[in-house]
């Protein structure tokens, strides 16, 4: 049987993936998956949440659709900002963008 | 009359501003205005005193009206009004004639000056400043004028201010007299406090029944110290001498009518106020007392012809005040009257021989009296008169100050009197017989001054002969019955002291011609021998010295510590609340590293920490 905890296990373990990609990760593209793994283990929560606890309601569901449609967003303007820099420097490492020291 | 009175000082002060505005180009026009306006102001005076007579008004039942200038109802009044009593209307005449009279001289002494219009707008302005002070009924009023004095007093004194000494002398008079005027603010502002006005009426008749005598004591010495500094009464005669620096006719207008004259006649406005207090009256007489000496020890050994008239003004000052004090209101001001014709005859006398020579060394002079005989006999006149030779002014104005003191058992004052007299004599005799008789010196070409200085001379002359009659005990009704403090009251002529007086004064004048009546090595010799007083004397006691060393090392050095504390202390503070921000932000700025990843690491532990602190109840009950 599987419960919600192991939904739950299962969504922690995603959202750290992604944590640690999008804070060790040198680069910008794979910051950027980071950053969706850590979205979607939101949405997996989000959804075992409102099968579990409310199976009548839809809200859970009705939330992840917006939070892949705001991450297909974030992904575009990141994509379009990482893709600039790079045209730029002719690199995507992000140990280099220190451009908001003082 | 009387209810014009206030125009008097309105005339010159309207000269002022149109002789340095419209007329300054046109020279003759300046003198013009400026001695009509003083013309004008002495025929009011002179109607105004005729009325007061007249119509009876006395001390005790005075003429006032005034409309209030500064008002906040239920707490301060501040009048602008006009007081006349005798005592004012007499005032009003001096100082008016005297004006008018050193004006008319200035128009011959200072030809030719470029300063010509600008001095005839300050000296309007100075018989303004002083007219008005005459006639103010109130502290707040008299007080705005006595500063207005101090200015022109200023500007006059430093009138020549391209030279060093005469800036300095002008800055000298200020000053000294702005620490003076600093009392006297602090002593009326003591008595609104106490009785809540100034009007020198609801003052006079609220003083006498005043029980607190303590603190009314301490407003009387404060009050006290604005006469001291103003009259040059000791310790703060110092400007007086240093005055000299002025143009001439200023010192005449300074000493006689203008000036020192504030001081005294401040003393008879308030006298109801030291009239109460016995302690306070005896120090105003010591003061007196003691300046007298002082200054006519000074004067013996000057040189200077405007030093030795300016010590002999410090000195009969200190009669006049010693007379307020012994409580004899009328001789302070007979003496004051008369001192004022005579010492203005005397400055006018010595400018117009500074005028003729351009030296101011007595013993550069000598034989003058061949070359300027209207110069020199008036001023013998008033050097008799000042010396006090009988039947001239100054002896019966200085008689009925040494029979005051004598009367009322002020023997120590009597006899520092009478000594005062005999050194005046001898001072103002040596002054004659060195730079009027003898020879003449070679090299000097003396000339009689034109007519516009003599006619002065010789009016003041005659009034410097004349004027004692008025107090003469032997005249009923007089000056003592007219300017008075209680009850009028009539003088028994003391004749014992009158005797003395006038062999002292004569014995004076004696000692001055053994000395210096011919050539004689008796003078240099005695110098020469008194060696250290005779230094003492000619360093005027060196108080110029004590003070500016006082300033030096005590005034200066206050000035040194309280701008170290200023740099080190203040400043150190606020300096230290700027460094301290600075080399924070200096450090701190480090830990920006502009990496975004660390800035992520950061919030996301922040957010970490704040979740479990929020949730630690929860997890506690799940721990539990």
């Amino acid at each position: 049987m599987i419960t919600l905890n192991h939904y739950l296990a299962v969504g922690g373990l995603l959202f750290c993936i992604g944590l640690f990609g999008a804070l060790a990760k040198r680069n910008a593209i794979a910051v950027l998956m980071g950053i969706e793994l850590m979205l979607n283990a939101v949405n997996i929560n989000l959804v075992a949440f409102n099968h579990f606890l409310a199976p009548d309601q839809v809200t859970g569901q009705i939330f992840a659709i917006f939070v892949i449609v705001v991450a297909a967003a974030e992904v575009a303007v990141g994509l379009a900002l990482v893709l600039n820099i790079y045209r730029r420097r002719l690199d995507s490492n992000i140990d280099d963008l220190d451009w908001l020291k003082w | 009359m009387i209810n014009h009175a206030w125009l008097i000082p309105v005339f010159p002060a309207l000269a002022f501003p149109i002789i340095i505005f419209l007329t300054r180009r046109v020279r003759p026009l300046s003198a013009l205005v400026g001695i009509a306006a003083i013309g004008a102001s002495f025929v009011m005076a002179v109607g105004v005193l005729r009325e007061v007579l007249l119509n009876g008004v006395t001390m005790a039942h005075p003429v006032e009206y005034a409309s209030t200038w500064l008002g906040i109802p239920g707490l301060l009044k501040i009048e602008a009004g006009v007081l006349i009593d005798p005592l004012a209307a007499v005032m009003l005449l001096v100082v008016t004639l005297v004006a008018l009279l050193v004006e008319i001289y200035s128009v011959g002494y200072m030809h030719g000056d470029p300063g010509f219009s600008t001095f005839f707008g300050y000296l309007s302005l100075f018989s303004a400043s002083m007219l008005g002070l005459v006639l103010a009924n109130n502290y707040f009023m008299i007080f705005f004028f006595w500063e207005l004095v101090g200015l022109c007093s200023y500007l006059l004194i430093g009138f020549y201010y391209h030279k060093q000494s005469a800036a300095r002398a002008g800055l000298k008079a200020f000053v000294t007299n702005r620490v003076a005027d600093f009392g006297f603010m602090l002593g009326f502002f003591f008595l609104f406090a106490i009785f809540g006005t100034f009007n020198f009426r609801e003052l006079a008749a609220a003083i006498p029944s005043y029980q607190n005598t303590g603190f009314l004591a301490l407003a009387a010495a404060l009050v006290f110290i604005g006469p001291i500094g103003k009259s040059a009464q000791f310790p703060l005669h110092v400007w007086l001498p240093d005055a000299m620096e002025g143009p001439t006719p200023v010192s005449a207008l300074i000493h006689a009518a203008t000036m020192v004259a504030a001081g005294v006649y401040l003393l008879a406005r308030a006298f109801v106020l030291f009239a109460s207090l016995p302690g306070i009256m005896l120090l105003v007489a010591y003061v007196g007392g003691f300046t007298a000496l002082f200054a006519a020890t000074i004067a013996i050994t000057q040189r200077d012809i405007k030093r030795i008239l300016a010590y002999s003004t410090i000195s009969q000052l200190g009669y006049m005040v010693m007379a307020m004090g012994i409580g004899s209101m009328t001789a302070g001001m007979f003496h004051l009257m008369t001192h004022a014709f005579f010492k203005a005859l005397l400055f006018l006398g010595a400018g117009s021989v500074i005028h003729a020579l351009e030296e101011q060394d007595i013993f550069r002079m000598g034989g003058l009296y061949k070359d300027m005989k209207v110069t020199v006999s008036t001023f013998v006149i008033a050097a008799l008169a000042l010396a006090g030779v009988p039947p001239l002014a100054g002896f019966w104005s200085k008689d009925e100050i040494l029979a005051g003191a004598f009367d009322h058992g002020f023997t120590g004052l009597y006899i520092i009197g009478t000594l005062v007299a005999f050194l005046t004599a001898f001072y103002m005799f040596r002054l004659i017989f060195v730079a009027f008789f003898g020879d003449r010196r070679a090299g000097l070409h003396a000339h009689e001054s034109p007519l516009t200085m003599t006619v002065p001379l010789v009016i003041l002359a005659v009034l410097s002969v004349v004027s004692g009659f008025v107090g003469a005990p032997f005249v009923s009704h007089g000056f003592s019955s007219f300017v008075y403090y209680g009850e009028p009251h009539h003088i028994e002529p003391n004749y014992g002291v009158m005797l003395l007086s006038t062999i002292v004064a004569l014995a004076g004048i004696g000692l001055a011609w053994l000395l210096y009546g011919r050539p004689s090595d008796v003078p240099a010799r005695l110098a020469e021998r008194y060696r250290s007083i005779y230094k003492l004397l000619v360093n005027k006691y060196y108080i110029d010295e004590v003070y500016l060393w006082l300033f030096h090392r005590v005034g200066l050095g206050l000035a040194e510590a309280f701008n170290w504390h200023d740099r080190h202390v203040v400043d150190g503070v606020f300096d230290g609340v700027g460094d301290v921000t600075r080399l924070s932000g200096h450090k701190l700025r480090l830990l920006q590293t502009g990496n975004l990843q660390t800035y992520a690491l950061v919030i996301f532990t922040a957010v970490v920490i704040i979740a479990l602190w929020m949730a630690a109840p929860v997890l506690g009950g799940v721990i539990q």
